[in-house]
């Protein structure tokens, strides 16, 4: 993949997003700037829910091509920092930029989906009701807009990637059955393939094991390591040895901002996480 | 290599849809004309007027019912509002079938009879063209589909869903049908408009007029069906699916529900009110009772009843249902509510995906277990009888 450029630079791709967007224009259409190396800087973010801050003026940045691991207690913060990011929720204060032009905060859902930022949510949400390779078919990279989808027909290019997705997320064999009879682990792969097929240059990922048995879990991060370079990654996990795995950067969360940063071992041995981690 | 549109449209459906809609038209454009205009009224198998009416009438209520699927479904929106779009295209059609009646009303004037009584001296402005059978047309199409549009959009980009919105169309049916009910909005008040007497200049009570209004309904029927199928086979109709079942996910992936929401809302209310337009002239009346919450009630429960989520299953509940309330509105007049009610309670109970559920559920039984159970077959047929006679035939194209 080039880094750098997105194919969706097409100023009429946006059209279908035009209609009373109700937050403003994004700063810079289409391409992802990467001159900087940083995929997603979030400075000095923080949303108040009823007077509890989940987020408060947290500060990350994700460098191209990084797969980096997010820990920390319940209620850190880390789904609501995914939130805003993509953007379901607009922080009170703070900037998020997705390289160094897009503003997401003045992004719409679907817009930010298609700049390039796939999410995968912690309760696997797939379309039971759809088959395997449909749920596969719908998350591909394409035209979106209702008249495309009218007259879509899949292309033997386009069958081709399916089909290269579903090899990779070992899903071959059940293509056609539909996804709500796969086991619990089968649908946390089949939604990583669905992240995968729409080409996202930044992936986050919500506890992406849990439920996974211990092979599952080994398997999947063998995928991820193998997607990182390519694609950047961001994975909130409790798993340690999930982690451990990843063998990528860690950064702790609590109380809304950044505890640690650093390699595993560094942060495990960092005395104030231990502190957060152990109670006071 | 990418298959024309037209050949898409054609396989579609499967080979057995075919030869359902082939046997269906075979009986909607030869076979009923010919018993009710060659055969003598005695004969054992002469179709009466009574029959071509009723039944012309059930065809577009089916067109109706797969229109109201089509958004819940498939798209899983309820509307509780739909026939007011019924009613919107019946009244735009009236408003012709009004003109043709020329100087044959009651004050022997220009103008329709209600204005006449009302003391008007010329047309309101809306009123405008509407001698016009093309500019009716224009009318039933754009009316509907411009208030559907409106409303669906602010309702879709508020995100109104579920029970609010069905509350809602409920609202917006009930407010124009009181609207309707004023004399002064110019369209007969309670009375609506009736004693129409031509069609493009042909006797509206003319046999041949009656079956060819008969005809097209069950032409709309088919092409509805055959749009739906469609629709429904396409990728179109799995992201509305997907839609249905996991909104959030639809957004993530980057499709905007709004536009495909809007855009079968839309069509669902064009498709009702073309079946309105057909329905006026075969029933001679039109009035705001057909935008009475009951009506879009109803309409709700012919899908219910017939299973949601297929295309034949609206066509057998709109019969099913239609049928049981011309039986029971004479017989039992006052319990007819009351039945409908308790049917829908039943339906949701015990029959989630409805007559076609069932049926699927019989046809599974039976390949399941042929020799398990040896009550399983005399339940069976008895449960087959439930089923109109005309669902063997059609519930290969579900």
């Amino acid at each position: 993949m080039k880094v750098g450029t997105l194919e969706h630079a097409d100023p009429n791709q946006r059209e279908q997003w035009e209609d009373g967007a109700p937050s403003g224009r994004i700063m810079t259409r289409g391409e992802l700037d990467l001159s900087h190396k940083v995929i997603l800087y979030l400075e000095d973010i923080t949303v108040s829910f009823d007077g509890f801050r989940a987020l408060n003026a947290l500060t990350l940045t994700i460098d191209a091509g990084e797969l980096r691991c997010i820990i920390g207690p319940n209620g850190a913060g880390k789904t609501t920092m995914m939130d805003v990011i993509t953007g379901k929720t607009r922080p009170d204060a703070g900037r998020a930029f997705f390289g160094q032009t897009m503003d997401l905060t003045r992004m719409r859902e679907p817009e930010i989906a298609h700049a390039g930022i796939g999410r995968k949510f912690q309760k696997p949400t797939i379309f039971e009701q759809h088959t395997v390779f449909e749920n596969l078919e719908l998350a591909m990279k394409t035209d979106k807009r209702v008249w495309r989808s009218l007259l879509a027909q899949l292309t033997g290019e386009q069958r081709d990637r399916v089909a290269e997705t579903l090899k990779r997320i070992r899903l071959t064999s059940e293509a056609d059955r539909p996804a709500g009879l796969l086991s619990h682990g089968q649908k946390q792969w089949l939604e990583i393939g669905m992240l995968l097929m729409q080409e996202p240059r930044l992936l986050l990922l919500d506890e992406p094991v849990a439920g996974m048995t211990d092979e599952e879990t080994e398997r999947t991060a063998e995928l991820f390591v193998s997607l990182a370079g390519e694609h950047s990654l961001m994975v909130v996990e409790h798993d340690m040895a999930f982690v451990k795995a990843l063998g990528g950067k860690v950064t702790v969360l609590h109380e809304g901002s950044v505890l640690a940063e650093g390699d595993l071992e560094t942060v495990q041995n960092d005395p104030r996480v231990i502190e957060v981690y152990l109670g006071r | 290599m990418r298959t024309p549109l037209t050949i898409r449209f054609l396989t579609a459906m499967p080979r057995s849809g075919w030869i359902a809609l082939a046997i269906f038209a075979l009986v909607a454009w030869v076979l009923v004309p010919v018993a009710h205009l060659a055969l003598p009224e005695g004969h054992p198998l002469h179709v009466s007027d009574y029959f071509v009416t009723l039944t012309g009438k059930v065809l577009c209520y089916a067109v109706v019912a797969v229109a109201m699927d089509l958004i819940w479904g498939y798209a899983g929106i309820l509307s509780l509002g739909h026939g007011l779009f019924f009613a919107l295209g019946g009244y735009a059609f009236g408003m012709y079938l009004m003109r043709q009646i020329g100087r044959d009303g009651s004050y022997k004037s220009d103008l329709p009879d209600f204005m006449v009584f009302l003391d008007w001296k010329e047309l309101p402005w809306y009123w405008v063209g509407s001698d016009s059978f093309l500019w009716a047309l224009v009318l039933v199409v754009v009316v509907p589909a411009a208030i559907a549009w409106v409303f669906g959009y602010f309702a879709f980009r508020s995100r109104i869903k579920g029970v609010y919105f069905s509350i809602i169309t409920q609202a917006l049916t009930y407010a124009a049908m009181l609207l309707f009910f004023r004399n002064e909005t110019g369209f007969g008040g309670n009375n609506g408009f009736t004693d129409f007497k031509r069609i493009l200049g042909y006797s509206i009570t003319a046999p041949e007029t009656r079956l060819v209004l008969f005809g097209l309904s069950a032409l709309l029927l088919m092409c509805t069906l055959l749009l739906g199928r469609y629709l429904v086979t396409s990728k179109f109709g799995r992201v509305l699916a997907a839609i249905r079942d996991a909104e959030s996910r639809v957004m993530f992936i980057g499709y905007n529900p709004l536009h495909y929401k809007l855009f079968i809302w839309t069509l669902s209310a064009v498709l009702c009110a073309l079946a309105g337009a057909l329905y006026v002239p075969q029933v001679g009346i039109i009035n705001p009772g057909e935008m009475s919450p009951a009506n879009s009630i109803e309409i709700a429960i012919w899908a219910a009843v017939g299973g949601r989520g297929t295309l034949i299953g609206p066509v057998l509940g709109a019969f099913t249902v239609s049928l049981a309330k011309s039986w029971f509105t004479v017989s039992f007049p006052e319990y007819w509510l009351f039945f409908l009610g308790l049917l829908f309670i039943l339906v949701t109970l015990y029959l989630p995906e409805g007559l076609v559920g069932l049926w699927r559920r019989i046809r599974g039984a039976r390949d399941k277990a042929p020799t398990a159970a040896k009550s399983e077959p005399a339940q069976t047929s008895k449960d087959d009888s439930r089923l109109p006679p005309d669902a063997a035939t059609k519930g290969a194209s579900a």
